[in-house]
């Protein structure tokens, strides 16, 4: 299917060689049987953790069902949960914050982490080094880094508003990052930029350092300027590997969770309110199981044919 | 190297995993929430341990946490728990719900009575439906929201007089939230002491319950009410009424003139560490705390004064305080309701309270010697007379994150008018009690 | 600088100049971004006092109170009562009792890091030996659909976690699996798996098959060509397969606090629970944070070669 196939195909890419696909005929019904005594386990614990789940909240998201009203009767009620979602001005306000979110950190993360990659591609002394600590961020647990920076926001005590006012003379106290209404979605970019630069650094630089020289050498012979080679050689060559990182961030922060819900808890308010913060909410909270299934449902088919038309583009930029 | 790594942390998380199998059988777990008072049951229930000989053990979960957490643990049906010192808007999902074990058998057996509790504890935390002789908990902790003062602030004779001149009466108690609010613009942005000090802290948290917690304090001292008719579910004209919008335009005019900068997600704790840290000059929180704040070494003793939610149109505070249930799912029942026993009995109860905790037993409420006993001894009587309490409907968790919704967009947020906050509430809460097919 | 003559020092070689500024710039980066990390761990030698004082404090008395804090729970005590007691016998008891209180008994974090532990070696075990299973029988036979139940095994990461929880969070319930270890281990397994299949089918891939068949050539099985032959050099992929797996189930936070409670419960939702008198501790915070994450740090330094192929899902090899 499209996604898989492209994957490999950018993997093939990467790799600059794969192995050959094994076009070897199947050596008797022993090789067949170990085939599947191998693999059936994968499958059957995904189909019972994943798809057999996955049906049970589709089926709940037609009912009125509420997990914590054991002995109630469940009613069918037809699609008045998709209903009331759709209609509901709460879900598009978190939808929305959730668009911000992920545009901005996306945006952010791209620029910085494409720069970075493209400095520490220049080889200087020491740049794996630096790279190593320039990743570690990204590799630790979202909900203790997350907590930890709202003492690092807090006025006065804490020393991101100290570092500002230390820079620009504006009094500590006079802002708060995390309790305003404008700066708190701005505050929860700032930390999944921080942390999640080094992803797209990471495979920008192994995009950069697949570009054989000898075509920035051709481009020489031919007396283009460094500007050029930039946009016609450096920037379409790394597309395909930066699409690639924009689709693993893409989904990842869309369903974004733990980060924010240790730094905000979706507040003030709801300003910072993410669709799956509202989603647990809505089904661990208040309990309302049948239309937070609904909701639920929702957003996995939305992520779900994002990712596919999205794999599309990425196709065409690649063929192109 | 790498598989020495792994199959050593293997070798270890085995271990390990054995080792966490082997608590007592006899041991039982009570689960409360992480506070003062909860340390102070600690200390109690080594007398239980000593006579019976059974266990104890402890899962405190700080507030923000706890509703969330434990009521998941109710309804996944788990074993963690034997006795919860649930909150007291939580019986009617309990009894409902099959969570909480009836205890009128055994009341009537081991000879324990509700007549022997304070009616309005027995109401909140035991009845359900409300009222009704069907108990499912024990009072355990008599809890409202009160406030607190830096008495040694209130004292200086340079404030007294400028006050006295601003205010034309004295600087003391408030007597009014009204009142409440001129004290606290009048400590805003002060400077005692050489620091900058603040007016009030109250509730704003987001997450759990606090705004709703506050912000009611204030609505319930206007004569706020869920209902036109109790039991009919009428809301519209009492949840938006008038007084109930002039309370919630009052509690933002109170968040915006007179808090220090940075509550904008505060509770309890955020309340104590504002006061000890001498932020600010009053504060809201609950009498649990008190016992502790009035032994604390810098604004404890001489330096703090309590006093009780005040009135505006009605005296009237917001409840807090739960009571000790039973949980069914529990394989120890018998020596959970052994602890319950051993509990109810006066002298328990009277160490109960010496300790810190709040009893909410008449032996220890109606002995002469309580109103002096403590500082806020006799403000605790005087607030458990007019305590009102949130919806306590199974649905509860549904109706309290709607108001948090609400309030916090208004008050915090500032978003929309205090009426359109309380009209969409309406709308919240009749959509959930339309699902639950009460309206 | 005049174009043309300097094409030596091209973006293919770029100047010493450039190296330099490149770096510094780099560094500087580094610097700011571990910022956080340095302040989590010096937090965590603060006292409580020092740790919220304004302005920030960088230099301080170092203290072992966060520590102490972090595996003890403590009750205040009046000056009388004090001093009916012992003498204290250790340092940390010496600590706690400058602070006018008495250690009541050890805290859960050590419960709760022993459940980290437990689950997350437990289904990063689990996922690697059904993982590598999976992966050479998708690395080396001809499987029908393999490309859609591939697709199928990556899709599975796609749910947001929170809407996974529901049904899951029922079907524990009826079968007793909440709360507990076996219940969490399962969980994290099918999570990791899809990562496990495909970065472990990368691997395979790269292993030249004329291996196996020259081993089966002198008479040995499949089964024992991949176990004698395979594995083996498989090792390194399994490896870091493994670490990946494992950081995975020890950072998860969603699952962890929708279907714990306690018992089977893990340090990160803990940990931003640890309160202490007033407020969060946040030395003690910072403590619990400090030894958990140094383990990932570890593990992520010891990976790095592989690391842009566990977090691409094989998707970037190099």
């Amino acid at each position: 299917m499209a996604i898989t196939s492209s994957i490999d195909r950018l993997a093939d890419r990467a790799a600059g060689a794969t192995p050959p696909q094994m076009r070897h005929t199947v050596r008797g019904l022993s090789d067949r049987g170990i085939a599947w005594l191998f693999i059936a386990p994968t499958i059957v614990l995904l189909l019972a953790i994943n798809i057999f789940p996955l049906l049970w909240t589709l089926y709940l998201s037609f009912t009125n069902f509420k997990a914590n009203r054991i002995g109630r009767e469940i009613k069918w009620i037809g699609t008045r949960n998709y209903e009331r979602i759709l209609a509901d001005a709460d879900i598009w306000e978190t939808l929305q914050v959730t668009a911000h979110f992920l545009f901005w950190t996306i945006a952010l993360q791209v620029l910085i982490g494409f720069t970075l990659a493209w400095l520490i591609n220049r080889q200087f002394k020491g740049h794996s080094f630096w790279t190593t600590v320039i990743v570690l961020p990204m590799m630790l647990s979202p909900a203790v880094v997350g907590n930890f920076w709202t003492f690092l926001y807090q006025p006065q005590i804490g020393l991101f508003n100290y570092a500002v006012s230390f820079f620009t003379g504006i009094d500590p106290s006079s802002f708060q990052m995390i309790g305003s209404v404008n700066l708190a979605p701005w505050s929860i970019v700032i930390v999944d930029t921080w942390m999640w630069t080094p992803f797209v650094m990471l495979i920008c630089l192994a995009g950069l350092r697949s570009i054989p020289d000898y075509i920035y050498e051709a481009a020489e012979v031919d007396r283009a300027t460094p500007w050029r080679q930039f946009w016609t050689i450096t920037v379409p060559m790394v597309m395909p590997f930066l699409m690639l990182a924009v689709l693993f961030r893409g989904i990842e922060n869309f369903k974004m969770f733990d980060l924010v819900v240790e730094l905000t808890s979706g507040g003030p308010g709801s300003v910072t309110e993410l669709a799956s913060i509202n989603l647990k909410r809505e089904a661990f909270e208040k309990w309302r199981t049948g239309y937070s299934s609904a909701f639920a449902i929702i957003l996995f088919v939305t992520v779900f044919g994002a990712a596919n038309i999205y794999v599309k583009a990425l196709n065409r930029v690649k063929q192109r | 190297m790498k598989k020495t790594i792994l199959a050593g942390a293997l070798a270890v998380a085995g271990t390990m995993g054995l080792m966490a199998q082997n608590a007592k059988a006899q041991d039982i777990t009570l689960c409360w929430a992480a506070w003062d008072p909860a340390n102070a049951l600690v200390e109690l229930s080594k007398d239980f341990t000593t006579e019976t000989g059974i266990g104890m053990k402890f899962e405190f979960v700080p507030w923000p946490n706890f509703a969330d957490r434990m009521l998941n643990e109710l309804n996944s049906g788990g074993k963690l728990c034997d006795i919860m010192i649930g909150d007291s808007q939580w019986i009617g999902g309990g009894a409902e719900n099959g969570h909480y074990v009836k205890l009128n058998a055994f009341f009537d057996k081991e000879g324990i009575s509700m007549d022997d509790f304070a009616p309005a504890t027995v109401y909140a935390y035991s009845t359900w439906p409300k009222g009704t002789p069907n108990y499912y908990a024990l009072p355990a902790m008599g809890d409202a929201n009160g406030w607190f003062y830096r008495k040694d602030w209130f004292s200086k004779p340079e404030l007294q007089a400028e006050f006295k001149k601003k205010y034309g009466r004295d600087l003391g108690e408030p007597k009014t939230q009204k009142e409440l609010m001129d004290i606290g613009r009048f400590f805003q942005g002060r400077e005692i002491d050489g620091k900058k000090r603040y007016g009030v802290n109250i509730f704003t948290e987001r997450g759990s319950e606090g705004i709703t917690m506050g912000a009611t304090g204030a609505m319930y001292a206007w004569g706020f009410k869920y209902e036109n008719t109790p039991g009919k579910y009428d809301m519209e004209g009492a949840v938006n009424s008038p007084a109930a919008v002039e309370a919630l335009e009052f509690y933002k005019e109170l968040y915006e003139c007179c808090t220090a900068p940075g509550y904008t997600d505060s509770y309890m704790q955020e309340s104590l560490d504002s006061f000890k840290s001498g932020q600010v000059a009053m504060a809201m929180n609950w009498f649990a705390f008190f016992p502790g704040l009035y032994k604390d070494e810098n604004v404890g003793g001489d330096n703090i004064g309590f006093f009780v939610n005040p009135a505006q149109n009605v005296a009237a505070s917001t409840l807090g305080g739960q009571g000790m249930s039973v949980i069914s799912y529990s394989d120890k029942q018998d020596e959970a309701l052994a602890y319950i026993k051993w509990f109810a009995q006066p002298d328990v109860q009277a160490k109960w309270w010496s300790l810190g905790g709040y009893s909410a037993s008449n032996s220890v409420l109606n002995s002469p010697t309580f109103k002096d006993s403590q500082p806020f001894a006799a403000d605790f009587l005087e607030a458990l007379a007019g305590v009102q309490d949130f919806w306590q409907e199974p649905a509860y968790a549904e109706l309290l994150l709607a108001m948090q919704k609400r309030l916090h967009d208004y008050v915090v947020a500032d978003k929309g008018t205090a009426k359109e906050a309380l009209d969409k509430l309406i709308v919240d809460w009749t959509e959930t009690f339309e699902d639950e097919g009460k309206l | 600088m005049i174009g043309g003559t300097k094409t030596a020092h091209s973006i293919v070689e770029p100047t010493p100049l450039a190296k330099r500024v490149s770096g510094v710039i780099i560094i500087i980066y580094a610097l700011i971004t571990m910022v956080p990390l340095a302040w989590i761990f010096a937090t965590g030698f603060k006292t409580p006092s020092d740790s919220i004082s304004y302005p920030p404090k960088i230099l301080f008395d170092p203290s072992l109170e966060g520590y102490v804090n972090l595996f003890t729970t403590r009750t205040r005590q009046t000056p009388e009562y004090m001093a009916t007691l012992p003498p204290p016998t250790t340092w940390y008891d010496e600590l706690v009792r400058s602070r006018k209180m008495v250690i009541a008994g050890p805290s859960k974090f050590g419960e709760r890091f022993t459940n980290s532990v437990i689950i997350g070696f437990g289904s990063t075990f689990l996922s690697v030996f059904l993982g590598t299973l999976a992966a050479y029988g998708f690395s080396r036979f001809k499987v029908p659909l393999k490309d859609d139940l591939l697709f199928f095994i990556l899709s599975t990461r796609m749910m947001p976690p929170i809407a996974v929880a529901i049904p899951i969070f029922l079907m524990y319930r009826n079968l007793g699996l909440s709360d507990t270890h076996l219940g969490m281990i399962l969980l994290y397994t099918a999570v990791n798996i899809s990562l496990a299949v495909w970065l472990l089918k990368g691997f395979m891939d790269e292993i030249p098959r004329e291996y196996e068949e020259a081993a089966m050539i002198d008479g040995y099985t499949r089964l024992q060509a991949f176990r004698k032959v395979v594995l083996p050099q498989a090792m390194t992929g399994i490896a870091s397969t493994a670490i990946f797996c494992l950081i995975f189930a020890w950072n998860e936070y969603a699952f962890a606090l929708l279907l714990t409670s306690g018992t089977a419960q893990t340090a990160p939702p803990f940990i931003p629970t640890i309160i202490g008198e007033g407020g969060l501790d946040w030395p003690a915070v910072a403590a619990g944070a400090t030894i958990f994450l140094i383990p990932v740090l570890v593990f992520t330094i010891l990976l790095r070669k592989h690391l842009l192929r566990g977090i691409t899902f094989g998707a970037v090899r190099k």
